[in-house]
């Protein structure tokens, strides 16, 4: 107490002895951040800020050949040039197929079935989840095996009287929404088990008063499942978006972005253009273009589903 | 909710309500909704493995269990010469085991920092972090290829390890901090009065209660290692790939032999496939809290 009031009116605003302890207690969080922060820097911090900076030149990426600084020309190239178009609209189409239907159907699962008790629910949760952990080579060879002239899906179609003997990655309608379904196929186990473990902590008080209220099954919905899944919702969204623009392993091995240019997405023509075609520079900018539409897009989706009214 | 509830209470037996027929007619619509879920996410997979027992000319690649399973594929696949798929598991293996253990220790020495200790600019620095749950790995192949070339890495296994450490180390730092923020205060409080330093703090009293965490976030370590793409493609030489990326580029070279690349797809799958089935708890609560707590 006595040295407290000393030190206060020697330094009225830092006595010493609380700054040693706040030195132990604190800064020797640097030491512990010290390792994982080196390896950020130099594999993810560094190469994304250099994504930037190779953007602006034009280089062939072959030791010791000269660059040239082009300032904007790469973006003006990328942004007008048909194949990158075509490959950033493909993307939209994979938002559709990655994210908006296994969100939809995963949220329309969860709240139909949100108040039953569901015998073997660890059994089909293990199940739709299997996907997650399944390597994408090994899933886009499945696929492209369900897509043949003779495959699965158009023995399934026959059963319906449908004869059908279309190769479907190599058609030219149909090859991207082919793959598109196989992000469906990935993405809405994850998003039906999400829903689920999410449905399941809202406070059932809440389904009781809007019955007392007379509310329906529509009211149900709106006023208690769709707010009480907020969190889950913004999840599911985010992940899933983020897997649909960065999506590459399954292109690269179901079709490869054919037939034609019909399923290139930015990701294989960053691999084209840097590791094909020598196009260092294009190849940045298209990585610049897809890291901006990935974080403008998650940074949208979490302010779209903000926490309006402080439910969570 | 009153069914459940008096179904599940046995001696409540007057309260329980008679199965309506809108109840009935809901359950048979989830069953009829969670077995059709469970039989599309299984019929790719399972007509993977029928595809692979077709005797070796067959072109068949539908659903259809053969006449005359032939396991012989699967020897074909392990030793046919030109893919190396012993080397490429060894490999994929090799890179898994270095991940693990690296990026368990680095995201638990970070997520101890951020969970336990006040330092100006911890939260503006955990932000820096997650950019790494965000960012789209695509985004910045093309830098740290040479980067990796400048370093000597190309064609290394560390070349991959490195980088694969940096990238599962954004979760891995999230994960922890969680764990870290939720341990009991008392303990770590109780040990610093006995005049415990910090590391001692996390090697005697924390670590030893964080090993449920830890093990979930080695196994999806594991996982993610053991399934990592364009890393492995774009930094290692053909017959050196790790197995998914080594499968991914000799599969032109087996157009003739479906069984046995189907095959060799299995047997990539497996590992994976078999922790899943023993941790399958841990896997799935791993990636939902790890997903709706960030």
């Amino acid at each position: 107490m006595n040295q407290e009031i000393k030190s206060a009116a020697a330094k009225p605003a830092k006595p010493r002895r609380r700054r040693r302890f706040r030195w132990n207690e604190g800064y020797f969080g640097f030491l512990y951040l010290l390792p994982a922060a080196l390896f950020f820097l130099t594999f993810v911090l560094i190469p994304l800020i250099q994504t930037f900076n190779l953007s602006l030149w034009d280089w062939s990426g072959i030791q010791g050949a000269p660059s040239t600084w082009v300032g904007l020309d790469n973006y003006r190239y990328v942004l007008s040039n048909p194949e990158s178009l075509a490959a950033l609209s493909h993307s939209m189409v994979f938002i559709v197929t990655f994210c908006i239907i296994p969100v939809t159907l995963g949220i329309t699962f969860a709240a139909l079935f949100s108040r039953q008790k569901i015998a073997g629910l660890v059994f089909f949760r293990t199940i739709v989840f299997l996907p997650q952990v399944i390597s994408s080579v090994v899933i886009g060879i499945a696929w492209r095996w369900v897509y043949q002239d003779r495959g699965t899906l158009n023995q399934f179609l026959g059963f319906f009287g449908i004869e059908s003997t279309r190769g479907w990655l190599g058609d030219f309608d149909w090859a991207l929404p082919a793959v598109g379904i196989i992000g469906s196929w990935v993405m809405t186990g994850l998003c039906m088990v999400l829903f689920l473990s999410g449905v399941g902590r809202i406070d059932s008080d809440l389904y009781d008063a809007v019955k007392v209220d007379g509310g329906g099954a529509f009211r149900e919905f709106f006023a208690v499942t769709l707010p009480g899944l907020r969190p889950e919702l913004t999840v599911a969204t985010t992940i899933t978006i983020i897997a649909a623009l960065r999506t590459f392993d399954i292109v690269f091995v179901t079709t490869k972005g054919g037939p034609g240019k019909e399923t290139i997405v930015p990701g294989t023509e960053i691999y084209r253009l840097a590791f094909r075609e020598n196009e260092i520079g294009e190849a940045a900018t298209m990585a610049v273009v897809l890291a901006v539409i990935v974080f403008t897009l998650v940074r949208t989706v979490g302010w779209l589903l903000r926490d309006r009214d402080g439910i969570r | 909710m009153t069914d459940v509830i008096s179904a599940s209470r046995g001696t409540q037996a007057p309260r329980k309500k008679k199965m309506t027929a809108q109840t009935f007619i809901f359950k048979v619509l989830l069953y009829a909704f969670l077995t059709m879920a469970a039989t599309v996410v299984l019929i790719p997979i399972i007509s993977l493995v029928t595809v692979s027992l077709q005797p070796s000319d067959s072109s068949t690649t539908n659903l259809s269990w053969p006449t005359n399973p032939d396991w012989d594929n699967y020897l074909i696949a392990w030793t046919q010469g030109d893919f190396p798929l012993p080397t490429l598991m060894l490999n994929s293996l090799l890179v898994a085991l270095a991940v693990v253990p690296i990026g368990v220790v680095v995201s638990v020495l970070a997520g101890y920092a951020f969970g336990t200790m006040k330092f100006p600019g911890s939260n503006a620095l955990f932000y820096i972090f997650m950019i790494g749950l965000v960012m789209p790995f695509e985004a910045t192949i093309v830098p740290l290829y040479y980067q990796l070339r400048a370093m000597g890495l190309i064609n290394n296994l560390w070349g991959v390890i490195l980088p694969q450490v940096a990238l599962f180390c954004a979760f891995g730092i999230f994960w922890m901090r969680q764990f870290f923020m939720a341990s009991p205060p008392a303990l770590v409080e109780a040990a610093r009065i006995d005049g415990a330093n910090s590391f001692r703090i996390l090697r005697s009293v924390l670590l030893p209660i964080a090993w449920p965490p830890v093990l979930t976030l080695a196994t999806l370590m594991f996982i993610w290692s053991w399934n990592e793409f364009l890393l492995s493609l774009v930094v290692l030489d053909r017959g050196t790939r790790t197995a998914p990326s080594g499968l991914g580029t000799f599969m032109g070279q087996w157009v003739s032999d479906i069984p046995a690349l189907s095959a060799a797809a299995v047997i990539i799958a497996l590992p994976t496939i078999l922790l899943y089935v023993a941790l399958n708890r841990r896997i799935i609560s791993g990636i939902l809290q790890g997903a709706v707590k960030g």
